[in-house]
């Protein structure tokens, strides 16, 4: 009987729907269905060139939804998703990246068959895994997991309704943990690493849920304007308010990889496949940037003098983990992991900033730093020895001699992490740090110290490279197939173009920088 | 100023055309090995060709035309400080560049003999070229700072050349001196520059020299001074003189491109531009006077204590120079003639300089005098190029320098009063002492009985060497009569240095002087023939010698000065310094660094590779969270 009261008291209308706002997300699903087919219903010796095709041009079209939405500013599904600017210049630079990434993935020449297991449900070190390793069969359904990824990590920065964020956040993270698992080398690290990296997103999931109730508690909505609107208005108290938004910024800040919440980043990167590290590093960064300036900055713009000094805290933990634990790292793939953990706090100091201008350097760094780490273990996969990838620090030396060219491309990538001059890195940190200096000065120049401690480690990689004497047995530098050279070039001309000429990206971003509430 | 039309608005090749060629050659890598000295010595007789055509058409502006600038693109915008990239081409700057591409061309066309078996050929071509380009760059440019440009690329390029045999410890040395030397004289020229922007607000020579409205006294005196610096360093003078003599370790056809046509050149072209800056102030023209007056007289007795025949050529330069520095620093009248003596040395000392290079090509790359001897009936082009460069220098009457420096010592007796006197009678001593040392090189390279050892079968140069010495023996014979010729070369002048101060009152007639010079030179010659060619030449250096030879020989203690004075307080110093930073600035450094690493070592044990312990650590960082933002909110 109640449940017919309350029916008629309170009818539910269907949402209205703008189709063609949202059309980047529905091309990149059903593109992902299409490849769900494609495994189901094409011969395995054609499976791999189809999918290519499918998941390329799945993303393209996407990209090309994005550049004619982008004077798009508004809200639909019941305000539950906002495209707007940053929305649409975040979702335009997962879909660029994304397709780098899956030309990394599609990359066959290094390895036989590529950096993908050939069946990942084989038991790690069984004759059948021997054999197969040596053919070129290939895990194809990488393919349509990443379509998937992909999906939620545009929905992930649109969504102004956290119920929605943690059904993207979930869709984007799912096929992640697989996708960590399907290395072809060392597979048993591979699945350690899905596993760990499953766990602890279970983990953080879990506060980031526990955190979107409390909210609820509060402001008796999901949606992050309510949200707004109730901190503004309520005299209740608000303690519900400020727990809901420690617990909700954990499991976001889990997915950027931000201390205290990096633990697994770098297991998880040293362990996954090395494009679908570079996918990670990239892609889900910026998703996840996207999604925290969006609970920040519309949920809780009104609250900002509670909140910044948790940001200033963990922006200077998560660049003090980064610059203090990379310096002993010797593996590669892990001086990246750290690499990136730094990179997030200096993210976070231009978010500090909380104004359009923190808006669009935030969106140019996250940009900027996906090319350049993109591009940074697309190097990674050509250098090799019979192992598979060689990242081990101390094979990387005199790698100059070797191959000047790989060692002179990886050179400008560090040094575009090192913010040096004349890359985009610098103009990036140039940018966020003028952003947040008028309201956090120290921070920024904490944030510069530690720049300064990042820079040596990315040093010390050029002066081992360039000084150093080769090993004996030292590896040997793959040719890299088209689709590499193509990621990578991109990845290489985009860093030193944009540290020349930012101005036109720069105004880009600078336009983008608005959310709608 | 006029605008550059017609063939004139083509100058930028002059500069261009060398430095494209220099980068072709110096990239193409072995390949160009067989064509590079070609395609080296073409350009720059192609750009000689483009120069005379140039020539012809300033000339035929009328006389108030000749002053073009060529606006090429605007350089530097920073404000309101604005800097074009442009050329001015103007009598003075024509001059110039004809030198340098027809002096230069010859040296080129020398080169492709004297350096045929030299297995760095293609190199060697590369820097001359680019020698070439920044040498017209700083004569052409219409702007300070343009010609900064050039004046640091000479100074590159000498350093390039002159330590061409790097493998050489004395050639890389010498490269280094010349550098440091050039490098302080640099700093007067950029100081010089930072005055003007400062006070002026402009480097180009339209608003610096011919807007002179805002030129005060003190001004005027400080750009004056600081030029004049710079001038020292690139001009090998007093007292920033002492590379030159060492920059003899380049190949012979570098000592003469540097030393005739082009780099020494460059500080007396500076000042001669500068002419407005140093007609406004007194004290910049008598520090010219006095630095001139002094490197003429050192680089006269410095010559006569070598026995190294480049050294005494070098030294007869740094001498040379000083009396075109005399005479640009006496001032408006006088300039013109400066600039005459330079050219007429361009002639002269690129003859002794090549025909010295074919003295040492013929006696196994070696140049000590006192193992020559006899050379004249062996070589007797080579002696008769020396001989036409000798009398030029000397100023054997209707030789170029008989009617070229002689004018320069009328111009300081006629300056009047004490120093009128004093400047006069050091450049006649001068020229008797130019005189004795040339004499004695004469005698002892190419008179007297045979010193040379068995091993050393010396013959003529191949026809690729003569010609240009030919050409350029003759050009020092017969050079200054033309230059004099109806004072045209005076009136060419005008535009640029303003007319020269022909007639009015003579402190000496000019027959008087004219003769009086004559006797001081032979007295000078008979007596270098009286010490030297009389008797017998001792292989190895007398001992026991007059202090004044000991003294000459030592370059009158300047490089023991510089020792004593400038290196050794210098390396003191740089001791200190890296004592302070080894233990102060890096032990800051290491010990943070040291610091870091320790602490990230430390720290790395944390990262277990556990899971359980990174959930623990997340659910720390959450409560630390949680509890940060409920202390801020119920602080």
């Amino acid at each position: 009987m109640s449940h017919l009261l309350l029916a008629e008291t309170a009818p539910i209308h269907a949402p209205s729907v703008a189709y063609s706002s949202l059309s980047p997300i529905f091309i990149v699903l059903g593109a992902a269905l299409v490849g769900v087919l494609v495994e189901a219903l094409v011969p395995r010796a054609e499976r791999y060139a189809v999918q290519m095709v499918v998941t390329i041009g799945g993303l393209t079209a996407a990209l090309v939804a994005v550049g004619l939405l982008h004077n798009t500013a508004e809200t639909t599904v019941a305000g539950a998703l906002a495209v707007d600017g940053a929305g649409l210049f975040i979702q335009g630079s997962v879909l660029v990246l994304s397709v780098m990434s899956v030309l990394l993935i599609a990359e066959r020449s290094v390895d036989v068959g590529s950096a993908i297991v050939a069946s990942a449900a084989v038991v790690v070190g069984s004759p059948t895994d021997r054999r197969l390793a040596r053919t070129d069969r290939v895990q194809t359904e990488v393919f349509p997991l990443l379509l998937f990824a992909v999906a939620g990590m545009l929905i992930f920065p649109i969504s102004n309704n956290l119920l929605l964020m943690f059904v993207a956040l979930e869709v984007l993270s799912l096929p992640l943990y697989l996708m960590a698992g399907l290395s072809r080398r060392r597979r048993l690290l591979s699945q350690e690493a899905a596993l760990k990296y499953f766990l602890l997103g279970a983990f953080a999931s879990a506060f980031f849920l526990y955190g979107l109730a409390l909210l609820y508690g509060y402001a008796n909505s999901v949606d992050l304007p309510a949200i707004l609107n109730a901190s503004k208005a309520s005299p209740k108290s608000d303690v519900l308010l400020y727990v809901g938004l420690a617990l909700l910024l954990v499991g976001l800040l889990f997915k950027a990889g931000i201390a205290p919440f990096h633990s697994w980043t770098p297991d998880v990167y040293q362990g996954s496949p090395t494009p679908v590290t570079a996918f990670m590093s990239s892609c889900t960064k910026i998703a996840a940037f996207g999604a925290i300036m969006r609970v920040l900055y519309v949920g809780f713009n009104a609250t900002a003098w509670n909140w910044r000094p948790i940001v200033w805290a963990v922006a200077i933990a998560s660049m003090a983990v980064g610059g203090i634990f990379g310096l002993t790292q010797t593996d590669l793939k892990r001086v990246l992991a750290y690499s990136s953990i730094a990179h997030a706090g200096f993210i976070l100091v231009g978010l500090v900033a909380l104004d359009k201008d923190g808006i669009a350097s935030v969106l140019f760094y996250v940009l900027t730093y996906g090319f350049s780490t993109m591009a940074a273990f697309g190097v990674l996969m050509l250098v090799r020895d019979a192992d598979g990838e060689a990242t081990h620090l101390a094979q990387w030396s005199g790698l100059a001699r070797k191959s000047p060219f790989v060692a002179a491309v990886m050179t400008v990538l560090l040094l575009s992490m090192a913010g040096i001059p004349l890359t985009s890195g610098f103009i990036a940190k140039f940018y966020v740090f003028k952003a947040a200096f008028h309201v956090a000065a120290p921070l920024v120049v904490i944030a510069l110290i530690f720049s300064a401690v990042a820079a040596f480690y990315y040093l010390r990689i050029v002066v081992l490279m360039f000084f150093a004497e080769p090993p004996e047995n030292g590896p040997t530098i793959a040719i890299p197939g088209w689709s590499t050279a193509v990621a990578l070039t991109f990845g290489m001309v985009v860093t030193v173009v944009l540290g020349i000429f930012p101005q036109p990206i720069l105004d880009l971003a600078a336009k983008a920088a608005t959310l709608v509430g | 100023m006029n605008t550059a039309h017609g063939i004139q608005s083509a100058a930028w090749l002059l500069v261009a055309l060398p430095l494209f060629s220099a980068a072709v050659l110096l990239l193409a890598g072995k390949r160009a090995d067989k064509w590079a000295h070609l395609v080296g010595a073409a350009v720059p007789v192609i750009l000689f060709i483009y120069a005379v055509m140039l020539f012809f058409s300033v000339k035929a502006e009328s006389k108030g035309n000749r002053e073009i600038n060529l606006h090429l693109y605007q350089w530097i915008v920073v404000g309101t400080f604005k800097v074009d990239a442009g050329f001015l081409i103007d009598p003075l700057s024509m001059v110039f560049v004809l030198l340098i591409t027809g002096v230069g061309s010859l040296i080129h066309i020398y080169a492709v003999g004297y350096m045929a078996h030299d297995p760095g050929r293609r190199r060697f071509f590369g820097y001359f070229n680019f020698f070439i380009a920044v040498m017209l760059l700083l004569v052409l440019a219409n702007n300070y700072l343009a010609m900064y440009v050039g004046w640091e690329g000479v100074g590159l390029a000498s350093y390039l050349l002159i330590s061409f045999y790097f493998d050489r410890p004395t050639a890389a040395t010498a490269g280094n001196k010349a550098f440091f030397a050039n490098r302080v004289g640099d700093v007067g020229l950029s100081i010089a520059i930072m005055v003007m922007f400062a006070y002026l607000g402009s480097t180009s020579y339209a608003d610096v020299l011919f807007g002179n409205a805002k030129l005060t006294q003190g001004v005027a005196a400080a750009i004056g001074l600081m030029l004049l610096l710079a001038a020292c360093g690139k001009s090998g003078q007093f007292p920033l003189q002492t590379w030159l003599p060492d920059a003899m370790e380049g190949p012979t056809p570098v000592s003469a491109l540097i030393h005739a046509a082009t780099m020494v050149t460059a500080g007396v072209y500076l000042i001669a531009r500068s002419a407005p800056i140093f007609d406004v102030s007194q004290a910049a023209r008598t520090a010219v006077v006095i630095v001139g007056a002094i490197t003429l007289l050192y680089g006269c007795i410095c010559a006569f204590g070598q026995d190294d025949l480049k050294r005494v050529l070098a030294y007869s330069t740094v001498s040379q120079i000083g009396y075109m520095f005399l005479a640009v620093g006496l001032g408006p009248g006088v300039y013109a003639i400066g600039i005459m003596h330079l050219v007429g040395h361009g002639f002269f000392k690129a003859a002794l300089f090549l025909s010295s290079g074919s003295v040492m090509h013929a006696m196994n790359d070696r140049i000590d005098m006192r193992r020559f001897g006899g050379l004249w009936r062996v070589m007797p082009i080579t002696y008769f190029v020396f001989v036409c460069g000798y009398l030029a220098i000397i100023g054997f009457p209707l030789a170029t320098g008989f009617w070229t420096k002689d004018k320069i010592i009328e111009a300081a007796l006629d300056k009047g009063g004490t120093s009128g006197w004093v400047l006069g009678i050091c450049a006649l001593a001068g020229a008797g002492l130019t005189a004795f040392y040339m004499t004695r090189a004469l005698v002892m390279t190419f008179h007297g009985e045979r010193r040379w050892e068995d091993d050393v079968h010396p013959h003529e140069a191949p026809s690729s060497m003569t010609l240009p010495m030919i050409v350029l023996g003759v050009a020092s014979l017969v050079g200054g009569y033309l230059l004099v010729f109806g004072g045209g070369f005076q009136h060419w002048l005008e535009p640029s240095v303003g007319p020269s101060v022909e007639e009015g009152v003579h402190t000496v007639s000019p027959v008087v002087l004219t003769l009086l010079t004559l006797v001081v030179v032979a007295l000078g010659a008979l007596g270098a023939w009286v010490a030297f060619g009389r008797k017998p030449i001792p292989i190895t250096q007398p001992v026991g010698v007059s202090p004044i030879t000991t003294a000459a020989r030592r370059n009158i203690y300047a490089d023991a000065f510089n020792e004593a004075v400038l290196q050794r307080p210098g390396q003191w110093l740089s001791r200190a310094l890296v004592y302070f930073d080894n233990r102060g600035v890096d032990g800051a450094v290491t010990g943070l660094a040291a610091g870091f690493g320790g602490g990230s070592a430390r720290l790395k044990r944390s990262q277990t590779g556990f899971v359980r312990s990174y959930a623990l650590s997340m659910l720390a960082g959450s409560v630390a969270v949680v509890a940060v933002l409920l202390a801020v909110r119920f602080q």
